[in-house]
C-alpha cells in the first residue's frame, strides 16, 4: 500500500455530484498520473462536507486548506500550484463576508466553528466506499467491544445513560425502545433502519449514508446484539441512488470482513442486513407504514398499540431507528453514555444534524449540540439571510413542524423547547423564510405536500387536510372571510386529535403555528384582501410608476393579455380589469417602472 | 381480566378486549362506522380508519379509536365528553363533505350505516364543503355495481375479499384525497378474478357496493301479456325474507312467500328445492359412478357459482374434481324450458323464468354462455332476496299478513334434503342421504349428519359405507375452501366428497340476503330455520320425491344417463389469476 504524503478530499455527496465533483475526481486522478504523483497523492471521494452552498469542496489534507466551488478545469492548477509548488490557490479560498477576509482552514470558518460533529464525524473525511478507512477511524471497534465485553443489557443501559432520543422526529428514548424490543420474546426479531427521509429540503440521512455507511451497519449490528435480532433491514427511498450504491458496497465489504453475516468476529453472533427500497411515499417514514411496506403491502400506518417493539415485521418484534440515531451509537459505545450525556441539554443530549435551506446564505448540512440557539444556527453558522433581506421565520420539522418567528429566535433548539412553541424537531429540516415569503402561502405549500402524501386511510387526514388546503387557497385568492381563520383552527385541532398516525396528528402544525405567530398576515388576506409579502397572485396588482416609465414598450410587447396601453415614449398604463397578473411586465421592465403590491 | 372505568362505571373484561368491547358490556353505545366484527366468520375489520368511535382516555394526548384500542389495567375512559362528541361530529361531517347527498334515490337508502349515523348525530349541515371525489360507475358485471363516489374507505370490502375470501380483488390505491378502493390495474370488475360472491356488498355500509338491480326487468316481464312468467325460489330465501318485514329473525315464510309471488302476478310459482332434489339425483349418481369406476375423488359439489368461478381462477389444474352437475336453479331452468314447455305446449322463448336467490353470483351464472340454449338462457332473470322484498314493498304487499299457499306442481314438490341446500354442509348431507342408500342398498335410518352442520369453517365426517371409510369434507367461505383445496393438492389430506359454498354459513349468508348489519346471530337463526323445515318434511331424501321419479320416467330417462348428461351437466373454463 502506497504511503501517501497528501490527500485531496473531494466531496462526493449528491449536491457536489450535481456540480460535477465526480468529474473533478477523475480529472485530479488523471493529472496526478500525468505528473507521476499517483503514488504520493491520493484523491479521496468523501461524503458531504456540509457546506453545500459552495460546493464542490476540495480539502487538502494534512494542510487543511479548504477550497470551494472547484471546477474540473481547476484540477491542473491545484496540482501544479498547491501540490507541486506548495502555493495555495487564493482564488479558490472562501471569503467570509462578515470579515471580508479569505479563510484557509475549515475550522476558521464561522460555518464550522460552532458545529460539533458526532454523527457526521466521518462525512467529508473518509472514503465511504473503503471499509479500511472506516476501520482506521475506530470503525467496528464499538461492535467488537459490545460483542466481546458487554452483555445486551449493558449495551441498552449505556444507551439509556446517554439519553439518546430518536432523531427521526419523535424523540422517543432509544434505549427504552431497545429495551422494549429485547423484552418481547420471539423466535425472530428485526432491526430496521429508517432511511425514508422525506421532509422537503431535508438531506441529513442521505448525507450520512453517502458519507459513512458503515457507521449505520455497525450500529444496526450493535442494536441486533442488544435486542436479540439477527436480521436487519435498511428501508431507503429509491430516489437516493448514491446512498443505495454506497450502502450496497459497504454491506458487501462488511460481509467479506466477517463483520456482517454468521459468527461475527468469531463470537457466535449472527447478523445480516438487507436493503429494501421504498417507492418514495412520505408516510412510509412512519414506522408502522414502513413495516407494512417492507412486508410488501401498501404502506399504511396501523393503530398503535401494539408497537413494533411487540409486533412489527411479520408480527415479530421490530426495532425501528432512524439513520442519524444509529450514527450516534458507535461513538456512544466507544466513548461511553456519560460522554454523550454531557453534550447538549439535560433532556436532549448529544447533537443534532440540520439541513439548512431556504433564504439563508450558507445552505448546507450542519451538526450542532442540542440547545444551540436558533439565532446561532441561522445567523452565525448559516451566515444570515440572503441579499440582506429581513428574517421572517424558520420552519422546522418539515410538514409536521411549525415556524419560529423572530421573537423566538433565541430559543435553544431541543425537542421540548420546539414543541413548547408549537413546532417540532422533526428529522432536521430547517427552512429559513424572509420578508418575501407569505406565511399563508407557506402553510398552503405544506398542506399541498400533505394532501399528496397522506396515505388516505383515515378520514381526518384524507378529507380534513384537503379541506384545510381548500380554505387556505380561498384565503390566498382573497375569497375568504374572517370566519375561515377560526374554522382553520378548529378543523386543525380536530385533525390533530383524531388522526390515525403521526403524519395526520402533526399535519396541521404549519397552519396552526403560522396563525399563531402571523395572524396579522392572515387578517390582511381576509379583511384587506392584501398579501403583505406580495406573493399571492390574486391579491396583487401591477401598476406603472409614471416617473420611471420611459415608454420603451417592452412591457406592452410582453403582455400576453394585451392589457397595457401606450405608445413609444409615452407613459404606459395597465388596464386592471384585463390584467391576468402573470407578472411578465414586471419581469421585463428594466426601469423599475412597474410595481406589484 | 382487565379492570377499567368507562364513564365512571367499573368494568372487567378479558385481556385483549378493546374499549368498544368493554363499553358494549356496559351497554354504553359508542357510534362506529368502519368497524365490523363477524365473530363466527373470523372477520374483523379493525382498521380504525373512519375515526368515528374516538373516545377520551385519561393520560393519552389524542383521542383513541375505541374499536382498535386494547384495554389496559386501570384505564379511565370517557365516551361522551364534549371533546370526543365534537370530534366525532367533525369527522362525520368530513366524510359527508365527500359523499353524494342523493340519499332519497340511493339504492341503500334506509339501510345505509352512514345515513343512520348522520341521523343519530343530528347532522343537518356540513361545516366543510369542498371538492368531491368522482369516479365512473363500474357496472361491467352482471352482479355487482361499484359506485366509488359513495365509498367512505371503511375497507370492510377489502378485509372481506382479502382476509375471509382470499380472492384479493380489492385494495386501496392512490394517495390522500385520491385514495380509492380499486381492483388490480383498475380493471372493471367483470375482468377480474371476482367470484361475485357478493360478501363485499353484504358488508358495505353505504351505497358504494350494491347488486345489479333487475327489478324493472321483472316488472316488464310481468306486464308482458305474451309471456308466461315463472318464478323459482331458492331454499335460503324463505328463511330471511321475513326480516325485511320486521318479522322475527329465523321465521320461515314459505307459504306466505308463495302467496306473495302469486299476488305479484307470476303465472307459476315453483320451488328451486325441486331442482335441488334433481341435483342430488345427478350428483349422487356421479359420486357413485366415480367411486364404482375409479373416477377422480374427491368429488366437489358445484352448486355455488362463486365457488365455481373461484376454482376456475385459482385452481385451474383441479377442474376435473368438481361435479359436472349444473347448479339447481340452472337445472330448473333447463327442465322448465324443455319438459315443462312441452307439457304446457308453449315455446321456450315465450317463457320468462325468474330466480329469487340469496345470491349475487347467480346473476353472473345465469349469463354464462354455456348455460343458454340457442340464445335462450336457461334462467332469464335473477333477483335477490332483497330485490324481491323490495318489489313486495313496492307493490304494497305486506308479507306478514298473507295466508300460506302451496307451490305449483309438478315442479313445486320437494324433500327435506333439498331445503338444507341453503346451509353450509347441507348439499353434501343431502347427497349422502341418497348415495348411502344407493351404495349400501340399505335404508338410512338417521338422516341427520350433524357433524357436517354448524359454523366451523372446515368440517369433516367419516361415514362407514360397505366396510369402507367414506370421508366427507365441508368448507364455507372461500378462504376455507382455499385451505382445503391446497391441502388436497399438496396430498396432505384425502376426502371422497367435499361441499364448498363461497359464502360464510352457506346460502343463508349469501350476498343477496337482507343485510345482517354485523349481527352473526342472524345467520344462526336462519340456519335453525333451515333444519326446522327439513324436520317438518315427510320425505327427507331426494330420491324419494315422487315428482322427481316421474320426471325421469317421463322425460330424462336414467339418472346420469345420456339425456340427463346433455341437459343437466356442464363444463368449466380455466381462467387467469388476475
Amino acid at each position: 500500500m502506497p504511503n501517501y504524503r497528501m490527500h485531496l478530499l473531494v466531496c462526493g455527496g449528491t449536491g457536489c455530484h450535481a456540480t460535477k465533483s465526480n468529474v473533478l475526481v477523475n480529472e485530479l486522478k488523471r493529472v496526478l498520473v500525468e505528473k507521476g504523483l499517483e503514488n504520493e497523492i491520493q484523491v479521496v471521494e468523501t461524503g458531504c462536507f456540509g457546506f453545500c452552498e459552495k460546493g464542490p469542496i476540495v480539502k487538502v489534507y494534512p494542510d487543511n486548506i479548504f477550497y470551494i466551488e472547484v471546477q474540473p478545469t481547476d484540477a491542473l492548477e491545484i496540482i501544479e500550484e498547491h501540490i507541486i509548488k506548495g502555493r495555495k490557490l487564493e482564488r479558490l479560498l472562501f471569503v467570509e463576508p462578515s470579515l471580508n477576509q479569505k479563510l484557509e482552514e475549515q475550522l476558521d470558518m464561522p460555518f464550522y466553528k460552532k458545529q460539533l460533529r458526532v454523527a457526521l464525524k466521518n462525512c467529508g473525511f473518509i472514503d465511504p466506499e473503503d471499509i479500511d478507512e472506516y476501520i482506521a477511524t475506530e470503525g467496528y471497534h464499538a461492535l467488537g467491544k459490545v460483542l466481546t465485553s458487554m452483555t445486551p443489557d449493558a449495551v441498552i443501559e449505556e444507551i439509556k445513560i446517554s439519553g439518546l432520543r430518536g432523531r427521526g422526529g419523535g424523540g422517543f428514548p432509544t434505549g427504552l425502545k431497545w429495551e422494549f424490543t429485547k423484552k418481547s420474546s420471539a423466535d425472530q426479531k428485526y432491526i430496521v433502519c429508517n432511511a425514508d427521509e422525506g421532509d422537503p429540503g431535508a438531506f441529513m440521512d442521505r448525507s450520512i449514508l453517502e458519507g459513512d455507511p458503515h457507521i449505520v451497519l455497525e450500529a444496526m449490528a450493535i442494536a441486533g446484539f442488544a435486542v436479540g435480532a439477527s436480521k436487519g433491514y435498511i428501508y431507503i427511498r429509491a430516489e437516493y441512488p448514491l446512498a443505495i450504491q454506497r450502502l450496497s458496497i459497504a454491506i458487501e465489504q462488511a460481509r467479506d470482513y466477517g463483520l456482517l453475516g454468521n459468527d461475527i468476529m468469531g463470537t457466535g453472533f449472527d447478523f445480516d442486513v438487507e436493503v429494501d427500497l421504498g417507492a418514495g411515499a412520505f408516510v412510509c417514514g412512519e414506522e408502522t407504514a414502513l413495516i407494512k411496506s417492507i412486508e410488501g403491502n401498501r404502506g399504511e400506518p396501523l393503530t398503535k398499540p401494539p408497537f413494533p417493539a411487540q409486533s412489527g415485521i411479520w408480527e415479530k418484534p421490530t426495532c425501528v431507528n432512524n439513520v442519524e440515531t444509529f450514527a450516534n451509537i458507535p461513538p456512544i459505545i466507544n466513548k461511553g453514555g456519560l460522554w454523550f450525556k454531557q453534550i447538549g441539554t439535560e433532556k436532549s443530549s448529544g447533537t443534532k444534524v440540520f439541513a439548512l435551506a431556504g433564504k439563508i446564505n450558507n445552505v448546507g448540512l450542519v451538526e450542532v449540540p442540542m440547545g444551540t440557539t436558533m439565532s446561532d444556527i441561522v445567523f452565525d453558522i448559516g451566515g444570515g439571510i440572503r441579499h440582506d433581506k429581513q428574517f421572517k421565520a424558520v420552519q422546522t420539522g418539515g410538514p409536521s413542524g411549525g415556524c419560529i418567528p423572530y421573537s423566538q429566535i433565541d430559543i435553544p433548539v431541543d425537542y421540548d423547547s420546539l414543541v413548547s412553541i408549537g413546532s417540532m424537531m422533526g428529522s432536521g429540516g430547517l427552512i429559513v423564510l424572509d420578508e418575501d415569503d407569505c406565511m399563508v402561502n407557506i402553510a398552503k405549500f405544506y398542506m399541498e405536500f400533505i394532501i399528496d402524501e397522506s396515505c388516505g386511510k383515515c378520514t381526518p387526514c384524507r378529507v380534513g387536510t384537503k379541506r384545510l388546503h381548500e380554505i387556505l387557497t380561498k384565503i390566498t385568492e382573497g375569497k375568504a372571510t374572517e370566519d375561515c381563520i377560526n374554522h382553520l383552527v378548529e378543523l386543525s385541532n380536530t385533525i390533530k386529535d383524531t388522526s390515525l398516525c403521526g403524519l395526520g396528528q402533526t399535519a396541521p402544525n404549519p397552519v396552526l403555528s403560522t396563525i399563531k405567530y402571523f395572524l396579522d398576515e392572515y387578517k390582511a388576506h381576509v379583511i384587506d384582501k392584501h398579501c403583505p409579502a406580495s406573493v399571492c397572485e390574486a391579491l396583487l396588482s401591477y401598476t406603472v410608476v409614471s416617473e420611471n416609465c420611459i415608454g420603451c414598450t417592452a412591457c406592452l410587447r410582453s403582455c400576453p393579455a394585451n392589457c397595457i396601453k401606450g405608445a413609444p415614449k409615452e407613459i404606459h398604463e395597465i388596464i386592471q380589469s384585463d390584467c391576468i397578473k402573470c407578472g411578465a411586465c414586471f419581469d421585463i421592465c428594466r426601469f423599475e417602472a412597474i410595481i406589484k403590491k | 381480566m382487565i379492570n377499567l372505568i368507562i364513564n365512571d362505571i367499573e368494568v372487567s373484561v378479558a385481556s385483549g378486549s378493546t374499549i368498544l368491547d368493554a363499553a358494549q358490556k356496559l351497554n354504553i353505545k359508542i357510534p362506529t362506522l368502519c368497524h365490523l366484527d363477524l365473530h363466527d366468520l373470523k372477520m374483523v375489520n379493525q382498521v380504525a380508519s373512519c375515526r368515528v368511535c374516538v373516545v377520551e382516555v385519561e393520560g393519552r394526548r389524542n383521542l383513541a379509536p375505541s374499536c382498535a384500542t386494547p384495554v389496559t389495567e386501570g384505564m379511565v375512559v370517557r365516551t361522551n365528553t364534549l371533546r370526543s362528541v365534537k370530534a366525532r361530529r367533525t369527522v362525520l361531517e368530513l366524510l359527508l363533505s365527500d359523499h353524494p347527498k342523493d340519499c332519497l334515490i340511493c339504492s341503500k337508502s334506509m339501510e345505509c350505516n352512514l345515513q343512520s349515523l348522520a341521523s343519530d348525530l343530528g347532522i343537518h349541515s356540513i361545516c366543510c364543503e369542498g371538492e368531491m371525489s368522482t369516479y365512473p360507475i363500474d357496472n361491467s358485471s352482471h352482479a355487482i355495481v361499484r359506485n366509488l363516489d359513495k365509498c367512505i374507505l371503511c375497507r370492510r370490502c377489502e378485509t372481506m375479499c382479502t382476509n375471509v375470501q382470499t380472492v384479493n380483488v380489492y385494495s386501496a390505491v392512490g394517495r390522500g384525497f385520491e385514495t380509492v378502493v380499486s381492483t388490480p390495474f383498475d380493471l372493471p370488475l367483470s375482468e377480474t378474478a371476482c367470484t361475485f360472491c357478493g360478501q363485499c356488498v353484504a358488508v358495505c355500509p353505504t351505497g358504494a357496493l350494491t347488486e345489479v338491480n333487475n327489478r324493472s326487468k321483472v316488472w316488464d316481464a310481468l306486464r308482458d301479456p305474451n309471456k308466461l312468467v315463472i318464478i323459482q325460489t331458492a331454499p335460503a330465501v324463505r328463511t330471511a325474507l321475513g326480516e325485511m318485514f320486521d318479522m322475527e329473525v329465523g321465521t320461515l315464510v314459505t307459504g306466505k312467500m308463495v302467496t306473495a309471488l302469486r299476488n305479484l302476478g307470476f303465472d307459476k310459482v315453483f320451488d328451486t328445492n325441486f331442482a335441488a332434489d334433481l341435483t342430488i339425483m345427478e350428483e349422487a349418481s356421479e359420486l357413485v359412478h366415480r367411486i364404482e369406476h375409479g373416477g377422480t375423488v374427491p368429488m366437489l359439489t358445484s352448486c355455488c357459482p362463486a365457488w365455481v368461478k373461484f376454482i376456475e381462477h385459482n385452481f385451474p389444474d383441479l377442474l376435473d374434481i368438481p361435479s359436472t352437475c349444473k347448479s339447481p336453479h340452472q337445472m330448473f331452468g333447463v327442465i322448465v324450458k324443455t319438459y315443462l314447455a312441452k307439457k304446457l305446449n308453449i315455446l321456450p322463448a315465450d317463457i320468462v323464468l325468474v330466480s329469487v336467490m340469496p345470491c349475487l353470483a347467480k346473476k353472473y351464472e345465469s349469463a354464462r354462455p354455456e348455460l343458454s340454449n340457442d340464445d335462450i338462457p336457461e334462467v332469464d332473470i335473477v333477483i335477490t332476496t332483497r330485490e324481491f322484498g323490495g318489489m313486495l314493498k313496492e307493490a304494497g304487499i305486506d308479507l306478514p299478513i298473507l295466508k300460506d299457499e302451496e307451490f305449483d306442481n309438478p315442479l313445486g314438490e320437494s324433500t327435506g334434503a333439498s331445503i338444507i341446500f341453503g346451509a353450509t354442509g347441507g348439499v353434501i348431507e343431502a347427497a349422502l342421504r341418497t348415495a348411502y342408500e344407493w351404495l349400501t342398498k340399505k335404508t338410512l335410518k338417521n338422516v341427520e349428519f350433524t357433524a357436517l352442520r354448524g359454523m366451523s369453517g372446515i368440517k369433516e365426517a367419516t361415514i362407514p359405507i360397505n366396510g369402507m371409510d367414506f370421508k366427507v369434507g365441508v368448507a364455507h367461505g372461500l378462504g376455507n375452501a382455499r385451505r382445503l383445496l391446497e391441502s388436497i393438492r399438496d396430498g396432505k389430506s384425502h376426502y371422497d366428497a367435499i361441499e364448498i359454498m363461497a359464502c360464510p354459513g352457506g346460502c343463508i349468508g349469501g350476498g343477496g340476503q337482507p343485510y345482517h348489519n354485523g349481527d352473526v346471530e342472524v345467520l344462526h337463526k336462519r340456519m335453525e330455520a333451515i333444519y326446522r323445515e327439513d324436520r317438518s318434511k315427510k320425505i327427507r331424501k331426494s330420491h324419494d320425491n315422487p315428482y322427481i321419479k316421474k320426471l325421469y320416467d317421463e322425460f330424462l330417462g336414467e339418472p346420469y344417463g345420456e339425456k340427463a348428461h346433455r341437459l343437466l351437466h356442464t363444463h368449466y373454463t380455466k381462467r387467469q389469476k388476475l
